[in-house]
């Protein structure tokens, strides 16, 4: 990784230079204030900068140098699937009757793109079990919010006003709360037990004629499937609640157990995690939302149906929650995990689920003897270490993820879940090989020593990346969220 | 099954079991109950080889008509600009595209400072103190403005313009009705937002204003005038804008706009069908800590060099489950990324050119347009979009224009029933002489 400052590419501006080829005016041209009264001009310019194309390339070289991705290596980020993205899917996107096609064009110039949504939505109904599914939403968090509204919908359709409390797991993902916040709720918690399962019994007891909804995720936070699920539905459904599955650890059950069957009544899929689309530095996702049939009366608008061998959009839905986004969900990511679908087909799904847990176990039992296992079930697709041990010799699990940037790794989720003292989450997926998994847990194990025999190496690390760890409090406490041109 | 994503050999698997305990991977499942547990394969589609992959999706690319063979004059929100190639080459490095969220900044520096420097690049063009690090697209940012200026002023009603994009509008009222806000639509009047019902409709119960600007119709809205109402009393004023406008428009910011949002799509990023896009959110130094999304700061690493961070996180779901103030997580991070590519490429001059010509060219047109006899609804100062009124349907038109190689504009009566046979036409830097003069050509022509 260059270790070279970057220089902002402000600082990099000089005037009269430029670094676009725009079209040639080709028509007569007249005198702006002409075409504007005076008062709507701007009197005073964007300062954008003024660079030429190679400057801005080895700008965003060097910026690139400076940046960790799946590609780069090895990104073991608990509960985010950094799993590879494939070529195919980024070459598809692009191709101009994807990526140039406007939204308000007729139907019949689209119909490439309308399959297309049909056919992934279709595919999607499969995997999760689920009655229809909608590829409206832009994200998992967009996707909980249009979730979460559904319910609401179909309980006021109902007359069943006072169902105002959505019950999530002490485990949850902090989006569970604050979608249930946004969509007119109040968050409740519900404990796990000492196996890390929602502890039933508490269920029993949060449970009411005041509940709109259970917020799972399946393996769960921890990376353990709800064995007791089917129970779970029953509490809830005989409540009059119902089942909302979070997507999140979808792949560890592709093709092994789906949402449908286990009860859930809606569910949202991360297609940035399970899915392949890449994460992008933080988006664009994709986070399409299935529902069963009592629940399809108010998905959101437009629906994309067949109607014989043409497909269109359906905006006839009385009772549906409204618009939830523009146009028709994020189509170009959309187009890159139905080609991945299509790349690995029924089998390959299944084998993906089959690996991404195998791998995360077989991680798990070689980690267990130098890290404390707060749960010693197989896990799924992840599992969960406690820096317990380590913290006691004065090494936080900060610390040693600070440490792994050294050997040249993205360190696993830390902090999470909350119920977890000093967690550390693992994700290893599908797509890494033995040798890989092995070199890390040789750092790991590494690291576990070195709490133990010169805890400074750790506690003071990263010693050899681009920079240091960062004055954070002091990027709060006075925020620069911009550049500002020194006069 | 050997499969190129899926690395594990015969040999791996057996030693893993070992390591694991187990005889067979089916073991690692065994806690999922029967009930539940899926058997056999699953109903999706069969895999393919890469190249009948490639073949499939072509065929269905090729049902599409694209706008690099059929020139178009669709806008109404989305636009097709001039992408600088560079663009591509940029969001193409793997190290940004295949990132997380950079929550680890010692080796999230690169995406870091890209973000820093979008952020810059929109307060600059919007003329506000400070903007985020991108949103959803420009619809759902203007719903976030929404619901951030009723959590702020603590009232419940927002007024929108009936000039402000019309599925705006509609993504604005699905999410006040998650908050259990009201939203009350101010009239058009002659293409822009009556100012007298404005006047009417305000009260001291307002949390908002909300324009658009240019708006919906193309048409310049009285910022100036629009400001003055909508801050009588505590309301923030909410304007949405094409950026690229904001090359020859005095922006927002100039106005007193509290919070400027829109979508950045015109720098760099492809239509694709509407997404995905780049919404982006400015605001002023006063609002900083209520604003949605992530944040980019810059600060020192323990040796005192310049780095970045996210930054005041306490407003974030991950931080303040519940109590956050909105559940927004991923932004769009390499959408933001093409935007700055773009921008910079664009840079300073180059976006003032590129904003004259969308100007230019759209008069042009509607001279052009006028000469062959049809009707232009204009009487205000306009941008790069305006509307016609047709002898027939928007559709029909549309039809016709197809045959003829393009493909038409907006159909205003979609969304205003009462807009009859009108049709949004918008021109960018990208549309020909050649090209306006034929679309002249052939709507002078409709019967």
């Amino acid at each position: 990784m260059s270790t070279e400052n970057q220089a902002l590419i402000f600082e990099l501006s000089q005037e009269g230079r430029a670094g676009h080829s725009l079209p040639e005016l080709d028509i007569p041209e007249q005198d702006i204030s002409d075409l504007l009264p005076e008062s709507f001009q701007r009197t005073e310019d964007a300062e954008l900068p003024e660079v030429s194309e190679l400057q801005i390339m080895r700008h965003y070289t060097a910026l690139s140098k400076r940046n960790h991705g799946v590609d780069s290596g090895f990104y073991p980020l608990g509960s985010c699937t950094m799993k590879y993205n494939p070529k195919i899917n980024e070459d598809v996107a692009k191709y101009p009757g994807f990526a140039h096609i406007h939204p308000y064009q007729d139907e019949s110039t689209i119909q490439g793109a309308l399959e297309l949504m049909y056919r992934l939505q279709t595919n999607l109904e499969e995997i999760t079990g689920m009655d229809q599914v909608t590829l409206q939403p832009a994200a998992g968090a967009h996707g909980e919010w249009t979730g979460l509204m559904l319910i609401r919908a179909f309980h006021e359709a109902n007359g069943d006003m006072n169902r105002t409390k959505v019950i999530v797991p002490d485990s949850a993902h902090g989006t569970n709360p604050a979608s249930a916040t946004v969509a007119g709720f109040e968050a409740v918690t519900v404990r796990s037990n000492e196996r890390g399962l929602v502890d039933l019994d508490h269920l029993r007891e949060v449970v009411g004629e005041d509940t709109a909804a259970l917020m799972l995720t399946n393996p769960n936070t921890l990376g353990l499937f709800e064995e007791e699920i089917e129970e779970m539905a029953t509490i809830v459904h005989e409540a009059g609640g119902k089942l909302y599955y979070d997507g999140a650890n979808s792949n560890a059950i592709l093709g092994i157990t789906r949402p449908g069957d286990m009860g859930f009544d809606v569910v949202h899929l991360n297609l940035h995690k399970t899915f392949t689309t890449p994460h992008g530095g933080g988006g664009p996702g994709s986070g399409p939302v299935g529902v069963k049939s009592d629940l399809v009366p108010y998905l959101p608008t437009p629906l994309v149906v067949k109607d014989g061998e043409e497909y269109r959009f359906d905006y006839n839905v009385p009772e549906s929650i409204g618009r939830v986004k523009p146009y028709y969900g994020n189509f170009g990511i959309n187009v890159r995990a139905y080609t991945y679908i299509r790349t690995m087909g029924p089998v390959g799904l299944r084998n993906v689920s089959e690996y991404a847990v195998l791998n995360a176990n077989y991680m798990f039992r070689r980690l267990e003897p130098y890290f404390d296992a707060p749960y010693t079930q197989h896990c799924k697709h992840e599992f969960v270490l406690s820096g317990r041990r380590q913290k006691k010799l004065g090494v936080r699990t900060l610390d040693m993820a600070k440490r792994l940037l050294d050997f040249g790794y993205h360190p696993p989720t830390i902090y999470f879940p909350l119920n977890v003292e000093e967690c550390l989450m693992v994700e290893p997926t599908e797509t890494e090989s033995r040798e890989t998994l092995d070199e890390f847990i040789d750092a790991m194990i590494q690291i576990a020593k070195e709490a133990e025999e010169s805890p400074e190496t750790v506690q003071e690390a990263p010693h050899n990346t681009v920079i240091g760890r960062m004055d954070e409090t002091t990027a709060a406490r006075k925020p620069v969220l911009r550049y500002t041109k020194e006069a | 099954m050997t499969h190129r994503y899926l690395p594990m050999t015969e040999k791996d698997l057996q030693e893993m079991m070992e390591v694991i305990g187990i005889d067979s991977v089916e073991e690692l499942f065994s806690d999922i109950p029967k009930n539940v547990r899926f058997q056999g394969d699953m109903n999706v589609e069969k895999a393919l080889d890469e190249t009948a992959l490639v073949k499939e999706m072509q065929r269905l690319a090729g049902r599409n008509k694209n706008t690099k063979d059929y020139p178009s004059f669709l806008g109404a929100g989305v636009y097709e600009h001039y992408i600088p190639s560079i663009v591509n080459h940029v969001i193409g490095r793997s190290e940004f595209y295949t990132a997380y969220t950079p929550y680890q900044p010692e080796i999230s520096q690169g995406e870091l400072q890209a973000i820093f420097e979008f952020q810059t690049m929109i307060a600059e063009l919007t003329g506000m103190d400070l903007a985020n690090s991108s949103m959803y697209d420009g619809p759902t940012a203007l719903a976030e403005a929404g619901m951030m200026s009723a959590g702020h002023t603590k009232k419940k009603k927002i007024l929108v313009s009936e000039t402000v994009h019309p599925e705006s509008r509609e993504v604005l009222v699905s999410n006040a009705k998650g908050q259990n806000l009201e939203v009350v639509e101010v009239r058009e009047k002659d293409g822009v937002t009556d100012l007298d019902h404005l006047e009417e409709l305000y009260s001291k119960d307002v949390a908002s204003v909300i324009v658009q600007y240019p708006n919906f119709l193309g048409n310049v809205e009285d910022l100036a005038a629009i400001e003055k109402i909508a801050h009588q009393e505590k309301a923030l004023l909410v304007v949405s804008s094409n950026p690229v406008s904001l090359g020859v428009l005095q922006p927002p910011g100039a106005f007193g706009a509290d919070v400027v949002v829109g979508d950045a799509q015109p720098f760099g990023i492809p239509t694709q069908l509407g997404g995905p896009h780049c919404g982006y959110f400015a605001t002023t130094k006063k609002l900083m800590r209520k604003v949605p999304g992530r944040l980019v700061g810059q600060t020192t690493d323990d040796k005192g060099e310049r780095g970045f961070v996210l930054t005041l996180q306490a407003r974030e779901q991950h931080i303040r489950r519940d109590k956050a103030t909105s559940n927004i997580c991923s932004n769009q991070a390499l959408n933001a990324l093409a935007a700055s590519v773009a921008m910079s490429a664009i840079g300073k001059e180059g976006l003032k050119n590129m904003a004259a010509q969308n100007l230019q060219k759209a008069h042009y047109a509607k001279d052009k347009l006028k000469e062959a006899g049809v009707e232009v609804i204009n009487g205000t100062p306009f941008f790069n979009e305006f509307a016609v009124r047709l002898p027939k349907s928007v559709r029909e038109v549309n039809k016709e224009l197809l045959e003829a190689g393009m493909i038409g504009g907006y159909d205003l009566s979609i969304h205003y029933p009462q807009k009859e046979n009108q049709m949004l036409l918008a021109f960018t830097e990208l549309r020909t002489k050649e090209e306006i003069d034929h679309l002249a050509n052939v709507l002078g022509g409709v019967k």
